[in-house]
Parts: structure tokens; C-alpha cells; sequence
């Protein structure tokens, strides 16, 4: 099927261009509305990607593996930006924030989604990286959008360590265009994908794991793996929800789908390091480390945050141990994870907005006071610390059950991590979702839909996986050797 | 034209880097510190211009007039008008002695001497000491990043840190246009950030010192 326009650029130039246009809309009642409509073109366009024959350009590129990222994140832009639009009324409301701010806000709504978009679609390393930049730019003036020196701090660790990283992330791409110019020549050939991929068996493999190494700090400080995560919970914990929600479902998941692309540059030369172990490494000490840190978490936000770091550290954990069962279990807890833990942030947000605080101290009997939000937020967290029915059940057992094939012992190590993280998650909810309701301070308007449909995807992907998803996944988890 | 002399000089303005890097390791007055930035950045012009003529590659002349212009020029004037206005002139603290920091920094400097050395073999000799110098030069910026408390100095260990990409980027025979027009590009918007950030957390403290800020860390009860 071929339609009158191409879809990538499409899913490119509208967050663009909506970004501007928001930057000139005054009144943010026409701004909230405008930027649900860019989001839903947007995700409109990435939907057509699935019936347009995929291809590559100098600039852009659409394959299987790329395609899953941008639907899911076109998928949460949207629904993030409906929650925001009925988020922001009360925020305006409480005088927290002014219309100029919202302006701004919607404005770099748009160009976080232009940069993570790009950042996907992308088929040039040093275009990629650029994208990965502007992203994380937008991500860090957001985050400070509040002004209070809270949000300040952590807007400024946010900024200082995402800039070391992707410094660290540019010195790798230097390398792995240094890796291949006596192969492909000079220019920008030696920056294409397609080429890179084509060519990756003649590239010296000395250079490409040195590359690797930095690559993989640099991006991996931006999935949020410890010992790199110290800007992660703050910047979660600051910054207005709906972006809390759009950083742990979206952002991170841009970044480790560079690790990934160059994990398949690694693959495809046959004397470079592999690169498992080390991801594996990382993953499994993400794991653990937030595992024992969501014990101490007083703050709601700050607790979820360490949680998206214990699932990065699954997902990259799952994608190191590799084969084909593996990574399609990573790619699964991938999307299900974006799903289960933005519909996460969308109750707490309200749940902030009710009570006027993040504390779980001053949090307690939700399911008492507010039943529909209190029991919404209830089966979430069940979702997310892994019980069955849902799809993230089913995606942590295909990697415990890859893992133990592989690697028994290191298996052992990773249900433990899973068993911690599940503890403190259940321990923490039955505080904040039963006994005596504390005083609320704001009644609840805002709408549940986007978090009934991330929970409705969730649920029918733990009960049943649709034959043509399978196969896809399946297709792309071979890419990833 | 990669006669002995080119390859020398070309040397010699990668080292000098690295030297200048050095300097701004001891600095503790934030004046001091931001002329020898600007000197920093004037020798990555000197650098970025002769990899252009040896490489014939005038695109590369553009880059080295942005590190002149906005990076030798610009930058360190709104900083020090910025340091001026905050009255903060005198305040460099540094975590560790500047004895202790040296000494890591030579460290640094003979970690990515010996690994770009030893790994970069099929590369020519001439980017590959470039790479060495440039790893050095990136590696001392997040030296001074961690070694210095006060906002304004960490914001100039993070331009050093770039200066030290752009020298990597220019060594790298035939690299495209698109990285170093958006490397300066980034660092433009960085500052944009840096800036608006400097004057709130004014607003807010009084003080520039990214110290006080961590009481302000959200989980403290």
C-alpha cells in the first residue's frame, strides 16, 4: 500500500512544527488542546508506518526494530498529552504555575517529542546523537519548570550529568565513524546505518569496543543505569507529572534504543568484545541497587522513579543475556513497562493533586476515599511488581526462563532482584492504599481514560499476545542477535 | 601535505591544549579561571584552523571561527559580566587540594595516552595522537567538573570538556559538517540553559555555590 505522502517525515516535522506553533498560541486552554491534536496526528502518522514498506534514506530510516519505538512513543505522547491537558487546569488553578509558563511547557512538549522522534528515526549516528541532545535539553527545562529550588537542583544534576554523558556518548560516535572511514571512506557514508551495518565486518574491532565502552556510559547514563542514575529520581521527582511520566516511558527507552543500535554494530563484526556481559553487569546492578533503594523512599514519585531504574536494569540485563527468547522478553517488558509505569504517574499525579503532597506519609487509605483511583493505582502497582495476569508477569518469566537456559546462577541472582523490588513495591502500596483516609485538599476532576486505556493494553497483552505481534517481535528479536 | 612540520605543529596545538587544560586545574579565582579559558579556546581555533589547511577542508574553518568568535570571545565576556553583577568574584572552592588534583590529572592524561595509543592502531598516526590529546582534554574538563563546587566553574569544566570533542571531531579526517556545526550548536543552547540557570538559582540563594543547592535536595525530611 503506498499513500501520497511518507509517514517518517511526517512523524518528524509535525512535533516541529507544533512546537512552534505552540510557542506563538497564547491562552493554555487552546495550547493544551492543540498540543492533543499535534500528538494524535503525530501517532496517526507513526500508525501508517506499519502498512508503508519500511526503507532507508541519507537521513532517515524505518526497519522493524524502529517502528515498535516510535508507535509506543507517539502512543504515550498522546495519551500523556491528553492527561496534561486536564493535569495543568488545576496546576493553574493553585497558581503554581502562570499561562507564559504553560506556553513554554506545551512549546517544549512538542520539541522533546520532535527530538525523541528524530532520535528514532534517525539513520545517521551524528543526526542521532544531535536528536538524543535536544531531547534531554527540553527534558531539562521542563523539569525546572516549576522554579521551586527543589525543581531547580534538580533540573541543574539533571543537566550537568545528561551532558557528561552525552559528551561521552559523542566521543563514541567519533570513534565509530574513525572505526569505519578506512572502509567506507570519508564522509558521510561512514555516518549511515545502512552502511555502518553493511560494512561492520571490516571495521577494526579494537577501535569499535573502545567505542562500545563509551557509547554505553554515555547513552547508559541516560536509561538511567547505577552507577549513572543520580539525576534519574530527582529529576522524576521534581518536575510536573505528566513529564515524570513522559521521561520514564518514553526517554528512556530512546536512549537504550542507541545501545541497541550499536549493540547490533557490535554483533555484526565477528572479532569485537561481546557486548552481553557488560550490559548484563549493569543491568543486574541496576536491578538490585533500586531494589534496596525503594525501601527508603518517602517521596510517591521518587519511589516509582527508582522502580523504572530496577526495569531498565531488567530490560538491559534481559537484552545482554541476548538470543532470541531473551531479547524478545526485553522488547515485551520494554513496551510494557512504558505502558504500566506512565499509567503509574498518571494516577499519581492525581493522586498529588487530591492530597497536595508527595509524601507517602500523608498519603494513606486511597481505596477508602477515592475507589475508582485508589484501586486503578492498586492493580497498577500490582502490574508493575510483576503479577499475573499482566504483560509484565508474562515478559519477566520469559526472561527468568531464557536466563536459567544460559546462566542458572545469574538467574538466581535476578529473581532475587525481582523478589527485593516486589516486596517494598507491595509494602509501600498497602501504606498509601488502605487505613484511615488522610484529609484531601483538592477534589478529583481530572479524567482517568488514559490510564484505563494503558491499563487495558496491559492486561490483554499478559492474557494474549495477537499471532502477527508475536511473529514481528520475534522478526526483530533476531535482528538483535 | 602531511609533511613532518604539519604533523609537528598540528601536535604541538593538540598538546598545548592539553597544557592549557592543566592550568585551568590550579586556577582559584574565577577571572583567572575564565581567561584561561578563553585561551583554552583560542588555541582549539589555532588547532581546528591548521587541521583545515592540512586536510584541505574548509569547512572546518567555520568551526574554528565559531570557537574563536562565541567560544574565545563572547562567552567569557557575558561570564565574567554575569560574575560581576553576582558579586561573586573571589569564591573558588575547590573539594580537593590542588596538589591532590594535578596528580590525578597527570594520571588521566597517561590512562588516555596509553589506551588511545595501544587500541587505535589501524587509525594514521596523526589522528590517533589527536584522539590521545583530545581523550585528555575531555577527561581533565570532568576533572574540574568534579573537583569545583560553584556553578560558573563547572559550567566552564563542561566547555572544556566540548573544546576537547571539537579537537577529536577535527582530527577525524573527512567527518561531516552536520557534528561540528551542531556540537557549536549545542553548546550555544547549553549556555542559553546555563544562563537562565545561574540568574534563578541567584534569585533563590544568593550564592552561585552548587552546595547550598543540596540542601534544597528534595528527600531531606
Amino acid at each position: 500500500m503506498t499513500l501520497p505522502f511518507d509517514p517518517v517525515t511526517g512523524v518528524v516535522i509535525v512535533p516541529a512544527v507544533a512546537a512552534l506553533v505552540l510557542a506563538l498560541t497564547p491562552g493554555y486552554r487552546l495550547g493544551a488542546r492543540l498540543n492533543v491534536g499535534a500528538s494524535l496526528l503525530t501517532f496517526l502518522l507513526s500508525a501508517a508506518l506499519l502498512v508503508v514498506p519500511g526503507g532507508a534514506g541519507d537521513y532517515l530510516l524505518v526497519d522493524e526494530l524502529n517502528i515498535v519505538f516510535i508507535l509506543l512513543n507517539s502512543f504515550v505522547g498522546l495519551t500523556a498529552a491528553s492527561f496534561s491537558a486536564s493535569y495543568i487546569a488545576h496546576e493553574i488553578e493553585i497558581k503554581r504555575l502562570t499561562p507564559a509558563n504553560l506556553r513554554f511547557y506545551h512549546a517544549m512538549y512538542q520539541m522533546m517529542m520532535f527530538g525523541m522522534n528524530l532520535a528514532l528515526a534517525s539513520n545517521n549516528i551524528g543526526l542521532m546523537w544531535v536528536a538524543v541532545e535536544l531531547a534531554t535539553l527540553s527534558t531539562v527545562m521542563m523539569v525546572g519548570l516549576y522554579r521551586t529550588p527543589e525543581a531547580l537542583e534538580a533540573a541543574w544534576k539533571y543537566f550537568i550529568l545528561g551532558s557528561v554523558g552525552i559528551a561521552l556518548a559523542l566521543f563514541g560516535t567519533i570513534l565509530v565513524y574513525l572505526a569505519a572511514q578506512p572502509v567506507l571512506g570519508e564522509g558521510r557514508d561512514a555516518m549511515l546505518w545502512t552502511r555502518l551495518i553493511a560494512g561492520a565486518a571490516d571495521f577494526d574491532p579494537m577501535i569499535l569496543n573502545l567505542a562500545f565502552v563509551f557509547l554505553l556510559l554515555g547513552y547508559g547514563t541516560k536509561v538511567g543505569l547505577a552507577p549513572l542514575h543520580a539525576w534519574l529520581p530527582d529529576a522524576h521527582a521534581e518536575g510536573p507529572t505528566p513529564i515524570s511520566a513522559v521521561l520514564s516511558g518514553l526517554l528512556l527507552n530512546v536512549a537504550l534504543y542507541a545501545v541497541l543500535r550499536f549493540k547490533i554494530l557490535m554483533t555484526a563484526n565477528p572479532d569485537t568484545l561481546a557486548p552481553g556481559p557488560l550490559m548484563v553487569a549493569m543491568g543486574l546492578v541496576s536491578l538490585i541497587f533500586a531494589a534496596l533503594m525503594l525501601y527508603r523512599r518517602r517521596d510517591i514519585k521518587r519511589m516509582f522513579a527508582y522502580s523504572s531504574i530496577e526495569h531498565m536494569g531488567i530490560i538491559v540485563f534481559a537484552f545482554g543475556i541476548g538470543g532470541p527468547l531473551a531479547n524478545f522478553a526485553a522488547l515485551l517488558h520494554m513496551v510494557m513497562h512504558s505502558l504500566t509505569k506512565s499509567a503509574i504517574f498518571f494516577a499519581v499525579g492525581h493522586v498529588a493533586q487530591i492530597k497536595g503532597t508527595q509524601k507517602t506519609a500523608m498519603i494513606r487509605g486511597l481505596t477508602h476515599s477515592h475507589p475508582v483511583l485508589g484501586w486503578a493505582l492498586v492493580i497498577a502497582v500490582l502490574a508493575i511488581a510483576g503479577l499475573p495476569p499482566f504483560g509484565v508477569f508474562m515478559s519477566e518469566f520469559l526472561v527468568v526462563t531464557s536466563t536459567f537456559a544460559q546462566a542458572p546462577l545469574l538467574a538466581l541472582l535476578f529473581v532475587a532482584g525481582l523478589l527485593l523490588a516486589f516486596g517494598a513495591l507491595v509494602m509501600r502500596l498497602t501504606e498509601v492504599a488502605f487505613g484511615a483516609p488522610t484529609q484531601d485538599v483538592a477534589p478529583l476532576k481530572a479524567s482517568l481514560k488514559p490510564l484505563y486505556a494503558h491499563m487495558a493494553l496491559v492486561l490483554v497483552a499478559g492474557l494474549y499476545l495477537p499471532g502477527p505481534m508475536v511473529s514481528w517481535f520475534q522478526a526483530v528479536a533476531r535482528l538483535l542477535g | 601535505m602531511t609533511s613532518g612540520l604539519s604533523f609537528d605543529i598540528a601536535h604541538l596545538l593538540a598538546g598545548g591544549l592539553v597544557l592549557i587544560s592543566f592550568m585551568m586545574l590550579y586556577q582559584d579565582r574565577l577571572y583567572a579561571l575564565l581567561n584561561v579559558y578563553a585561551f583554552h579556546a583560542l588555541v582549539l581555533a589555532l588547532s581546528v584552523s591548521w587541521q583545515a589547511w592540512i586536510q584541505d577542508a574548509p569547512h572546518l574553518y567555520v568551526t574554528a571561527a565559531i570557537a574563536l568568535v562565541f567560544k574565545a570571545l563572547i562567552i567569557p565576556a557575558a561570564l565574567h559580566r554575569i560574575i560581576a553583577r553576582l558579586g561573586i568574584r573571589r569564591q573558588v572552592e575547590q573539594v580537593v587540594g590542588a596538589g591532590l588534583t594535578m596528580l590525578a590529572g597527570m594520571g588521566l592524561v597517561a590512562l588516555s595516552v596509553v589506551l588511545m595509543l595501544r587500541l587505535t592502531r589501524s587509525v594514521e598516526t596523526y589522528a590517533q595522537e589527536d584522539l590521545a590529546f583530545a581523550l585528555a582534554v575531555i577527561l581533565l574538563g570532568l576533572l574540574i567538573m568534579v573537583t569545583r563546587r560553584n556553578a560558573v566553574s563547572q559550567v566552564v569544566g563542561f566547555m572544556s570538556l566540548e573544546n576537547g570533542l571539537i579537537l577529536a571531531a577535527a582530527g577525524a579526517r573527512g567527518m561531516p559538517l552536520v557534528v561540528e556545526i551542531s556540537v557549536a550548536f549545542s553548546v550555544l543552547i547549553a549556555l542559553i540553559v546555563i544562563g537562565v540557570f545561574l540568574f534563578r538559582i541567584r534569585e533563590r540563594f544568593d550564592t552561585v555555590d552548587v552546595a547550598a543547592l543540596d540542601e534544597f535536595r528534595g528527600e531531606k525530611q
